[in-house]
């Protein structure tokens, strides 16, 4: 990265299954005028727009960068959209940093969303692509066998998938802006929930959620504007990658896939990271379904490949277990799947942790932290870095 | 979004340092689906989708302006299109090329009115790509590169209600940015899909008469749905490798009636 830049306004909505009170323009600003009040500015501070959201097919919206750039100030602006199924709000947050990571603006808003009340997103998954085998049966459906071939591999017990759902769901608890709330939740609650596909338990899968989240990303110029017009410390980005890899190929391992290593190592190089388990003190990682935190480990090497449910079982990643490398303290994917927007709020709650302002699901001191987002068949990987301390 | 756009984000990381190198590609296959009920589907979901006003209808109600506006006739657009579909004659992936005179593209029955058939781009399937090079690299893979000295893109309202549709501000802005003005213009290729749609996009980005319009026919002659643009700054940086032009530039929009626009400049040193 050639210029300084870093999170200096952060919006989300509330996740909820049905936003019925706004249209998708209304949830979608909300968000976006969040970010940017809490950078202290106005639209007309902001000098270009990223917006990212998950298949078009979803809400029936073609390109929805036309219908939303009213309702996001961007008229007279640059305006951009990204396309990488689930890991798309990473990706776009990423666009977005490197127009001011290039020198070429000042300030950049982006933004992504998913209205799933609007849309039918297991219709949306399903439908038969060219060229490609029929899926029929939604993200779960796909990855159930994934999951089975990491336990297989692994050796790991079963009941790991529902101890990070447990997990996950009691970090939810604090987290005002998560759309499950379940006080009551335990292994036996999870157990008892519906098998949907094998191993995968009802309540071991992300809910359906409107939601939308965006963040202001800004020079070393706009950082020091802000820090002085709102008190509010930035996240530094010391950091980002993505990767990508076709959805099958012969001897593909779709369990701990290239891509989502290649880019880890980029990310580390660039970050300085060589021991992520110590040299993060949290990270935000795109687990939509529970046993994606035990692989998702190993992926990102916080571990030795196979041991990523030890870390799991052992307590490593819950914040209110105490453990040394809390994971998803927002309570994740496992707790808000507004689609499009769920890898930006991997993002976003990273800066949250960095900036000091996550309240009840604070990690103490948090100084560098790690945001994930993975999409399509595990096939599209983003991550950033971000810090308290200015590269 | 075209495939100029991905250009974009790709000359975003060039100008970083990130990359020195990378391949553009977009593709548009229109002839398995309907493509009018497609695009409709790209209009607001709650209060213009649900009309399902086709593209040709929507770009007939931005020329009719024009005639109101007294911007223009219908003998303009027919002269646009002769002139776009001669010009095709000498490109060999142009999908619709002739020769014929504008008083004779006059006979034609509306489409829906005030446009005929020869106002309106064909339905293509296609596909192209780019490789981008930054400074010495570009020299090691081609003798006369065609270097980016300008690129901005800008967006306006989508409510067609909202815009005055007979002018392009977006257009201009991004020109300005891209700096179109300041030097002379050998030639300009313009992703304009309707034969009116050029008048407005001259017009934006005050190019002279002198200035040799989309000599590779346009997206007149071939309009590959999210490529037509990229193809225009390939086209547009043809003309310079071959030596034939110094200074282009090349327009992509999206959207419906020029929604949303980029402007390219390239030169070759």
């Amino acid at each position: 990265m050639s210029e300084r830049c870093a999170v200096i306004g952060i919006g989300q909505t509330v996740a909820k299954s049905k936003r019925e009170d706004v249209s998708i323009a209304g949830l979608v600003r909300e968000a976006a005028l969040m970010a940017v009040e809490d950078a202290g500015l106005t639209f007309a501070d902001i000098d270009a727009v990223v917006i990212g959201k998950a298949p078009d097919m979803f809400e029936g919206v073609m390109m929805p960068e036309l219908y939303l750039a009213s309702a996001l100030g961007a008229v007279g602006k640059p305006l951009m959209r990204v396309h990488t199924a689930g890991s798309v709000g990473g990706s776009t947050a990423i666009v977005a940093a490197h127009l001011v990571a290039s020198g070429i603006h000042n300030r950049v808003l982006t933004v992504a969303f998913e209205k799933q009340s609007d849309s039918d997103a297991m219709w949306a998954l399903s439908v038969p692509q060219p060229f490609s085998s029929p899926l029929l049966a939604g993200a779960g459906g796909y990855f159930a066998p994934i999951i089975r071939a990491y336990m297989h591999r692994s050796g790991a017990p079963r009941d790991i998938g529902m101890k990070v759902a447990v997990k996950d769901r009691l970090h939810a608890l604090k987290n005002p802006y998560a759309h499950l709330h379940l006080p009551d939740i335990s292994l036996k609650m999870v157990e008892d929930s519906m098998m949907l596909w094998d191993p995968l338990h009802y309540l071991e899968s992300c809910p359906s959620s409107d939601g939308a989240a965006a963040m202001v990303i800004g020079s070393e110029r706009a950082v020091a504007q802000a820090e002085s017009d709102t008190g509010r410390r930035p996240a530094w980005i010391h950091g980002m990658a993505m990767r990508s890899e076709p959805t099958s190929f012969a001897g593909r391992d779709q369990v701990n896939p290239q891509a989502g290593r290649d880019c880890a190592a980029d990310l580390y190089r660039q970050a300085g990271i060589s021991d992520p388990r110590a040299d993060f003190d949290m990270a935000e990682v795109y687990v939509p379904f529970s046993w994606y935190e035990p692989m998702w480990l190993e992926n990102l090497g916080f571990c030795a490949e196979g041991d990523g449910w030890k870390l799991t079982d052992a307590g490593a990643t819950s914040l209110i277990g105490g453990g040394d490398i809390p994971w998803n303290c927002s309570g994740g994917v496992l707790s808000s799947n507004p689609i499009g927007a769920s890898g930006m709020l991997r993002f976003l709650e990273t800066a949250l942790q960095i900036r000091g302002l996550a309240g009840e699901h604070q990690v103490p001191d948090a100084r560098r932290a790690l945001g994930q987002a993975y999409g399509g068949g595990s096939q599209f990987f983003s991550m950033w870095v971000v810090s308290v301390d200015k590269p | 979004m075209d495939g100029a756009w991905a250009l974009y984000e790709a000359w975003v990381l060039l100008q970083e340092g990130e990359i020195d190198a990378a391949l553009v590609y977009s593709f548009g296959r229109s002839s398995p689906g309907n493509l009018s009920e497609i695009l409709a589907l790209q209009l607001d979901p709650y209060y213009m989708a649900p009309l399902w006003p086709d593209p040709t209808s929507l770009a007939a109600l931005q020329a009719q302006a024009m005639i109101d506006a007294g911007l223009a006739t219908e003998a303009d657009f027919a002269a646009v299109a002769a002139r776009a579909r001669r010009s095709a004659l000498g490109n060999p992936k142009a999908q619709v090329a002739y020769d014929r005179s504008p008083e004779d593209l006059l006979t034609e029955e509306y489409e829906v009115a005030p446009l005929r058939r020869h106002a309106l781009p064909p339905l293509t399937d296609g596909c192209a790509a780019i490789v981008l090079a930054a400074g010495d690299r570009a020299y090691e893979w081609c003798e006369r590169p065609a270097f980016i000295t300008g690129i901005d893109h800008r967006t306006e309202a989508h409510a067609i209600g909202a815009r005055d549709l007979t002018h392009s501000p977006s257009t201009k802005l991004a020109g300005e940015k891209a700096g179109v003005a300041r030097s002379g213009v050998d030639v300009a290729e313009l992703h304009a899909p309707f034969a009116h749609q050029e008048l407005i996009l001259v017009d934006a980005l005050g190019l002279g008469p002198d200035v040799d319009l989309s000599p590779s026919g346009g997206a007149l002659a071939a309009n590959p749905m999210m490529s037509a643009g990229l193809i225009r700054i390939g086209e547009a940086a043809r003309v310079i490798w071959s030596g034939r032009a110094d200074r282009t530039v090349a327009h992509a929009t999206s959207g419906p009636c020029l929604q949303q626009n980029l402007v390219c400049v390239l030169e070759g040193v």
